[in-house]
Parts: C-alpha cells; structure tokens; sequence
C-alpha cells in the first residue's frame, strides 16, 4: 500500500518576486525578471545577462552562528522555506516534536569556495577563513544550514543533479513518503547568481549575448533565441503524505502523482531526445493516466538552440495527439539550474491554483519542431487539473513530475 | 592608535559583529561568557582581530583573556609591539 503524497507549502525567492503573491503576479502579467551585470563584463563574460536577484537581509532575523555559515544560495533557500513553512502551518514548536526531514537540490557554492581560496592565497592563513566558510563552501550548504536552524530531524541530504537538482529532490522526497520511509519533508532547489557561479557556463557560449534588450533575451522555442540566460534564488516545495497533512489540518495545495526520471546514456552537454521521452514516459506509467490527461506542461527550454529543439520533438513524440498547452518559465525567469525543477513546481502550482497558464514570452518565430506544440505566448485563462513539468540537466540526467489538482 | 581608540575599536566591532549589547561591556565581566563565544566564534575573533589590527592571535593567547579588560590589553599589547618591531 502506497501513501498519497501531497504538497503543504510553497515558498519563493527568485528574479520574478520574494512571495508567492509578488511571483503570481509576474507570471500573470508575463514579465521578465532578466537584467545586466556590468561586474560580469569585467570579469571578461561574453553575457553580462541575468537573472536580477536581491539578496536578503537576515540580520535581525536569524543570529550570527545561524547567519554566518549561510551560503548566497543558502540565504535564498532560507527565505523560500520561512515562506513555505508558514504556508503549511509548520511552527517551529510542531517541526521539533515531529520527524521532518529536509532534500533540496544544490549543484554549487562557487562564491563562498574562490572567496575562501583567494583568502588562503592571499594570507597563507586558514585560521583567517573563518568559521562558516566550510558551512558556506560545501555543495550541502542548504541541507547542513537550514536542518540546523530549522531542528529538522528526518532525511538529510543535498541532490546535485545540474540542472535537474531541484526536480529530483521532489521525486525523490516523494518516493520516500509514498513507500512509507517519512511523513514530511522540505524539498525545493537553491542557486547562486554570482559571477563566479557562471563563468565556465559562460565559457561553453551558452549564455544569450542578446544585451540591448535583457527582457528579449530569453526565448525559449522561438526560431531566434541564442543562449540561456543564468539566473537563481530558492524554491521550496513542502511535501507530506496526505494522511499526515489530513490529521494536522494542513492546506493541501496539490497532490504529486507521478516522478519519471532517466540517464542519456549519450553525450556530457547534448540533449537526448531519447532519454527525454523515457522519462516523460516513466512519469505518465507512475501516474497511471494518459498523456491525453495532461492540461498544462513546464516545459525545461532554456533557450539554447538544440536543447529546446530537441525537447520539443520529445515533447510532441508523446503529447502529439493530446497537444496540451505548453510554455517554458525560463523566457521570464532565465535558467534557473539548481533551483528550476523546485521553482517551476511553485510557478506552475501557482497557475494551477489560480486557473492561468503563465506565457512563454518572447515565442514569436516557432521553428521546425516548437511548430508542432501547443506553446502559449500571451497569458491564457485556462483551468489546469494535471499538469507536467521537465527538468534535464549535463550529463543526461532527466527528470519529469506530475501534479494533480486535489479535488 | 591611542589605547582608548583601540578600545573603541574592539566594542564597536562586538557590538557590529558579535551582536552584543553595548551595555553588556563592562571591562571587568568575563568576555567568553558575556559574548557566549563557543570554540567556532573564537576562529572569528582571530579573523576580526587581523582585519582590524593587522596581528594573528595565536589560540594560546585566549588561554589568558578572561574579561574584555585582559582582551584590550592584549590587544594593545600586541598593537604596541608591531608598532615597534
């Protein structure tokens, strides 16, 4: 017997807002959270392109032992779980009588690591790094930090899956309440936006060079897009089993129903139409239903020429008949990484809950393949009971959920 | 740097950065107590100092600091023999 597992509490942080009612608000509206760095042509990018992302202030929130291990990735993730714990009715009082546990998906912590190797290169001290620098630097800086200030006490675990981080920490917290091995548990995925987070990235020329007019940039599936633009923040996503949300009175938002997920097996940077399908695949068997039974898919086009391209032929080989409606959050959020597969649940749960489909703005051109899906380019109205989102990230590892409305 | 100036210094950054009530500072109390410094807070101390002063502490030095009177004369001790040296 499996436990149904649904979603308690959403929290954000990202470029489109700090809440959850800023985030609604900019998806409806289709706005662009993208802008320029100028430090980042400095340090010799060939995109100065980026998410516009506001660091917290925590000092008067958290103490100095809480606030100094905190990683630029970790303050997000922070904040997005204050939010996500208030909105599933989680004092801190209930959390440290109960086995909560925490996964969140986190690929990097580039900043706190070059800022402690300069300090070792310039001081020939390690004393002088400080006592958070560990805390800052290792890639579980979200789960080490947020378990301690939160006294969570179930699983305790960082995913890092590049750009699938956030999504596989979703599956895999549902896998774990759905066979029983916890009851509640924090998932969601962190990135930090910093220039050094970014350079090799840069380097691949991923990254959209389209910077006199940062709110264009990003197109996924249009024929003219030319890169991704990086971006961050923190998105979590609290996750119960549904008899443990009944007893405590929790608001259940929205019931996970399927996880698929699958290796390439193929190329380290390149898309695999294959892999893709097999986890879309995975997800709709998991699920029990239909592709027909999807209204709404996520989709991860990022804007790069042949990711997207080769997510829209996987895409139509599977939803060709059903054709349901289809846009990709990046054109406003860019791409998110770590974080995207936990923020694009949050924005899509968002839709789902206030019956729109966000737009994928800046599709004006499909090509070849977006011409055969069903893409949204202007915000539509539209009731959303089940709807499917992708994540992909190098190294061919792919991951799709399914959300189903709790009716 | 006078020895009141270094006074000044150190408060302002507990005050800053070890989030102490100023009034809490009395020269007299016992500065790991009243500061609640666990042995992690103490590798900040010893950065805080350097970034202010321009001298390391070595661990051995605390083993003598009991209240902020013996911490600012070790500081001005310190400060005295680099100006020195």
């Amino acid at each position: 017997m499996h436990n149904r597992v649904v979603i308690t509490g959403l929290g954000i942080w990202s470029c489109l807002g700090k809440s959850l009612e800023e985030v609604k608000d900019s998806l409806y509206a289709g706005k662009s959270g993208i802008g320029m760095d100028m430090e980042r042509k400095e340090w010799g990018y060939r995109s100065g392109l980026t998410g516009i992302v506001q660091r917290p202030e925590l000092k008067g929130i958290l103490d100095r032992r809480a606030r100094v291990g905190l990683s630029e990735e970790a303050e997000y993730a922070y904040m997005a779980t204050l939010e996500a714990m208030k909105n599933a009715k989680m004092d801190m009082s209930w959390v440290e009588k109960n086995e909560v546990g925490i996964l969140y998906g986190n690929d990097s912590s580039a900043k706190a690591v070059s800022e402690a190797i300069d300090t070792i290169r310039l001081k020939k001290d390690t004393t002088l790094l400080g006592s958070g620098s560990i805390f800052q630097s290792m890639n579980c800086t979200v789960t080490m930090n947020l378990s301690t200030i939160f006294k969570l006490k179930g699983i305790n675990f960082t995913i890092s899956a590049a750009c699938a981080s956030g999504s596989h920490a979703i599956g895999l917290g549902y896998l774990m309440i759905k066979w029983g091995l916890q009851k509640h548990i924090i998932c969601g995925g962190a990135q930090e936006v910093n220039p050094f987070a970014f350079g090799s990235f840069d380097g691949l020329s991923a990254f959209s060079v389209r910077e006199n007019d940062p709110a264009k940039a990003s197109r996924p599936f249009d024929k003219d897009r030319d890169g991704l633009i990086p971006s961050g923040g923190a998105a979590t996503v609290i996750i119960e089993s549904y008899e443990s949300a009944m007893e405590r009175g929790a608001p259940i938002l929205a019931e996970i129903v399927g996880y698929g997920f699958s290796s390439n097996g193929e190329h380290i940077s390149n898309s695999s139409v294959d892999g893709q399908i097999r986890s879309l695949n995975m997800a709709l068997k998991d699920a029990g239903i239909e592709a027909g039974s999807i209204d709404y898919i996520n989709a991860h086009a990022t804007s790069t020429p042949g990711g997207d391209f080769a997510e829209a032929q996987a895409i139509d080989a599977v939803f060709g008949e059903s054709k349901p409606m289809v846009s990709s959050t990046k054109s406003m959020t860019g791409h998110e990484c770590w974080m995207a597969g936990a923020s694009e649940i949050v924005y899509s749960t968002l839709m789902m809950q206030n019956n729109f489909v966000a737009p994928n703005i800046n599709f004006e051109n499909p090509d070849e393949a977006s011409a055969k899906l069903n893409i949204v380019s202007k915000t539509t109205e539209k009731n959303i009971d089940v709807f499917l989102s992708n994540s992909f990230g190098f190294g061919g590892t792919n991951s799709s959920l399914i959300i189903k409305k709790i009716k | 740097m006078t020895q009141e100036e270094i006074i000044e210094k150190i408060n302002a950054f507990l005050v800053d950065e070890f989030e102490v009530d100023a009034e809490k500072i009395i020269p007299t109390s016992n500065l790991r107590e009243t500061l609640e410094l666990d042995s992690l807070d103490y590798v900040d101390l010893v950065v805080i100092i350097e970034s202010n002063f321009g001298f390391k502490v070595v661990a051995e030095d605390f083993i003598n600091i009991h209240t902020f009177q013996d911490f600012y004369d070790y500081v001005n001790r310190k400060v005295a023999e680099k100006a020195t040296a």
